[in-house]
């Protein structure tokens, strides 16, 4: 029972130290906050290549992005954060509606290609994935594969694919098919993609890949990067199953768009800005293309990593961020189709 | 530690003291009050935000096909995990308890550390080795090994101080063995099981982590997907009224099952030596059973963790973070562990003392912060610091351990109100009419009674509050990591042979409250270690 107190005792007493430093410190005048819901591991190289070459720290926070979104329509006009670095433009979409972003400066905005940025300019693209077709070879040969999105909907494809609805990678394509044919035609596909895909309805992309890989699921819909980094985890010789691309400009073939937006309620705007425009610098474009996480770079002249198609040379649809903004119509189509 | 969750498990003196029931202090209805209305803070939250969003919307959500699917896989797990839970811990406890199980102190602290293992970690151990580790039977298989402890810590409790004379007069009066578990042994026990039953079941509405990973969906995996997808806090705070529903209609439900039947002990309040039941031509099976439930709940978790921390090559681990991690860990559970203590004391000593109905109502309300997902817990404190203290301490530690607190009341109320239930009032009153001010009557008698039910009580919180996520992530301070935070942030992007030294130590340091519960446990009165 004495080790027991002793150890209460030491607890409160560091406890209460640590509750006390925690309320007196508020950061030196260069630092900003940065909530994050980008790979925890690349944003700490980019955080530490920002420190070094300007001298203003970063206090990271790291969680969902859409949570991280939630937070800070929240904490309204009191919130922490300065900067707001997302995986996909949704979450940014819905803060530019709310109008708690600032506009991002010119010079940075022109770094990458417009349409990867918000039309308003409140935030800017910094790096981007692809969707792909994965499947297995010892489940379903290539000639067998859809060449288009709809044709997933095809009774060919019963029992055979995986899909992951709720990951926001998912909305980009439904916005795509929605754009193309309308919302109508959109439900039905997707009721149609449902029932092939009954049983197979997945919580995330990495479940997708995985099932794909060992062959209970034939085939399914991921962004690219999920093929490199599993094979990174589980290795080259364990690693069955293939990615192929849609019929060029098919609703199937989309780019998801990574981002980074300044808080209005921010009180350190210029830090700010030089941190969105380190983003999409050489040096940090290129810590991107060389991470575990295998996105491409969005600045002209930075090559993604191992021998991916290069950004320029890939075709995708012409849905764009604007298209899909906060992603709550396509939220809505999966809805009225029973996916969420 | 007979009356665990048990008002009516009462010796004669109880009884006595109940009798003359005297005016309430004024100061314990005051505090309790106050804990109250902190309790029901993420309650109030619930109501204004579905009050400010658009009725309809709210309700279209509720009632759309997707929500009978929910419903019926929240109901579903619910009711078979509680169930295999109450049939497991029960098991466990009696052979730990009252039989000659060889080794039984050994058992005794192995089958308690799966509580202290995050129900996440438990899911990625099994879902990490196998996909086919999944959906309903994966969550029933997870849930159940991660919280079955909290139906054998009570029953265990339970079953050691119970009245051993009841047995020895039915097996007298001819019952069997069997006969004499289910009607005797086991409707001691009865109170017991059916707290720690109630815990498990209201535990289970609220878990996020396990079911993500396990792709399981319930109504808390729904609030996420609506705060992911829609950004909607009105749409989860209108899920989470429905689990907070659930929750109730499981609370009355206790009240109605727990009213039926009395537990009394005949005697004196001090425990006495009997004979063990021998296991006979059973020990090697039951054996077998105990080295079973220990490798699933505890063998699978530590060795996929070791496993994935070896079978990744080049994979450095990073030393420092997981010191200031751990530390974190450590200060932000072990000041909530004593928060909670803290908050529960006054509670527990006016439900006990003076309660009538009401506060028994209260007490038991506070129950219903269990079913509340821990987000949603988090989006309310966030929501009355932002709103009505200007930002005041948001995101500060000390709200975090505010946060863990409320989270895990009921863990502590648990503990406590078990040990209060062992200083009887009058042995205060003789201390005061003896001379001795409130202050040292508190000091010297009600603290030393109830200080080992306290140090239980810290301990289940502690190991709570070590394995919290979901509220972590949007109230620690910023740039801080517990083992939690860092264990998700690499499991998340499939880093598993990096998330795979945070959950050992998660383990690791979990082993040690786990080890003093399982020890004062063992120095309650005890049947004898012996057979004949």
């Amino acid at each position: 029972m004495r080790g027991v107190r002793i150890a209460l005792g030491t607890l409160a007493v560091a406890g209460t130290a640590t509750l006390l430093s925690a309320c007196g410190s508020s950061g030196s005048s260069h630092a900003i906050t940065l909530y994050s819901g980008q790979h925890v591991q690349t944003t700490a190289a980019l955080v530490h290549a920002f420190e070094t070459s300007t001298g203003i720290a970063v206090n990271v926070r790291s969680a969902d992005e859409d949570t991280l979104a939630t937070q800070i329509s929240t904490e309204g006009g009191n919130s922490p954060a300065d900067v707001f670095y997302t995986e996909n433009s949704p979450a940014l979409e819905y803060l530019q509606a709310k109008n708690l972003l600032s506009p991002v400066a010119p010079g940075t905005l022109a770094k990458v290609p417009a349409k990867y940025s918000s039309p308003q300019g409140r935030w800017v693209g910094v790096s981007a994935r692809v969707s792909v077709i994965i499947y297995n070879p010892s489940k379903i040969s290539a000639p067998q594969l859809p060449t288009g999105v709809t044709q997933l909907a095809d009774p060919a494809y019963q029992g055979k694919l995986a899909i992951a609805p709720s990951e926001t990678d998912f909305q980009p394509v439904v916005a795509a098919v929605d754009r193309a044919d309308g919302q109508k035609a959109t439900v039905a596909w997707l009721k149609g993609v449902a029932s092939n895909a009954s049983g197979r309805d997945y919580p995330d992309n990495e479940t997708v890949v995985n099932e794909v890989n060992r062959g209970s699921a034939a085939l399914g819909v991921i962004d690219q990067y999920y093929w490199y980094r599993i094979r990174d985890e589980i290795g080259a010789t364990n690693m069955h199953a293939k990615i192929v691309f849609f019929a060029p400009h098919d609703p199937g073939y989309v780019t998801d768009v990574s981002g980074a937006g300044i808080l209005k309620s921010s009180g350190h705007q210029a830090d700010a800005q030089k941190f969105l425009a380190f983003l999409v610098s050489p040096e940090a474009q290129k810590i991107i293309a060389t991470s575990a996480s295998y996105e491409y770079p969005l600045l002209p002249g930075v090559a993604a990593r191992g021998g991916q198609v290069p950004l320029a040379a890939l075709q995708p649809n012409a849905v764009s961020v604007a298209d899909l903004g906060d992603g709550q119509t396509a939220v809505n189509l999966l809805r009225q189709a029973g996916l969420l | 530690m007979a009356p665990v969750a048990g008002e009516r498990a009462q010796a004669p003196h109880d009884v006595a003291v109940a009798a003359r029931r005297r005016a309430p202090s004024w100061i314990l209805l005051i505090l309790s009050l106050m804990v109250v209305v902190v309790l029901a803070a993420p309650l109030i939250f619930l109501l204004i935000e579905v009050r400010d969003a658009n009725w309809t919307t709210v309700w279209h959500l509720i009632w759309r096909p997707l929500t009978w699917m929910l419903l019926w896989n929240t109901i579903r797990l619910t009711v078979v995990v509680t169930i295999l839970c109450a049939i497991i811990g029960t098991l466990a406890a009696w052979c730990v308890e009252c039989t000659d199980l060889p080794f039984r102190r050994v058992w005794a602290v192995l089958v308690v550390i799966p509580f202290a293992i995050p129900d996440f970690v438990i899911a990625f151990g099994w879902a990490s080795l196998s996909t086919r580790v999944q959906g309903f039977q994966g969550a029933v298989l997870v849930m159940t090994l991660a919280v079955y402890p909290l139906v054998y810590l009570p029953v265990a409790a339970s079953l050691r101080a119970a009245d051993p004379g009841q047995e020895e007069a039915a097996r007298s009066l001819g019952l069997g063995r069997l006969q004499t578990f289910v009607r005797v042994t086991l409707r001691q026990a009865r109170a017991a099981i059916l707290g720690g039953s109630l815990v498990v079941t209201l535990l289970i509405l609220a878990e996020y982590g396990a079911f993500e990973i396990l792709g399981f969906r319930t109504f808390t995996t729904q609030i996420f997907i609506e705060l992911q997808q829609s950004f909607s806090v009105a749409g989860a705070a209108g899920l989470s009224l429905v689990l907070v529903a659930l929750g109730v209609i499981v609370l009355l439900g206790d009240v109605v099952v727990q009213g039926r039947g009395r537990v009394v002990r005949t005697g004196a309040f001090a425990q006495r030596a009997t004979r063990r039941h021998a296991l006979g031509a059973w020990r090697l099976p039951v054996l077998a059973a105990f080295a079973a439930l220990v490798v699933l709940a505890l063998g699978v978790p530590v060795g996929s963790s070791i496993y994935w921390m070896f079978a990744r090559q080049g994979v450095g681990i990073a030393g420092a973070s997981l010191a200031s991690a751990g530390a974190n860990t450590a200060v932000y559970s072990g000041s909530a562990a004593l928060f909670a203590t803290a908050m529960a004391l006054p509670v527990a000593l006016y439900a006990v003392r003076y309660g009538g109905r009401t506060a028994r109502i209260l007490e038991r309300g506070t129950f219903l912060v269990l079913a509340v997902p821990g987000v949603v817990i988090a989006l309310a404190l966030s929501y009355f610091t932002e709103r009505y203290a200007g930002g005041f301490g948001y995101q500060s530690a000390a709200l975090l351990v505010v946060a863990y607190a409320i989270l895990f009341f009921p863990l502590a109320l648990v503990g406590v109100r078990a040990s209060v239930t062992y200083a009887p009032v009058g042995l205060e009153e003789a201390a005061r009419s003896l001379g001795s001010g409130r202050l040292a009557v508190f000091r010297r008698v009600t603290l030393p009674l109830v200080g080992p039910g306290l140090a239980a009580a810290f301990c289940l919180v502690f190991l709570a509050a070590l394995t919290e996520l979901t509220a972590t992530l949007l109230l620690i301070p910023t740039g801080a990591q517990t083992l939690s935070t860092q264990f998700w942030a690499y499991e998340k992007n499939l880093s598993y042979g990096q998330a795979a030294p945070f959950a050992l130590v998660i383990i690791a340091v979990a082993a040690i409250p786990s080890y003093v519960i399982a020890r004062y446990f063992d120095r309650l009165p005890a049947r004898a270690t012996r057979s004949k």
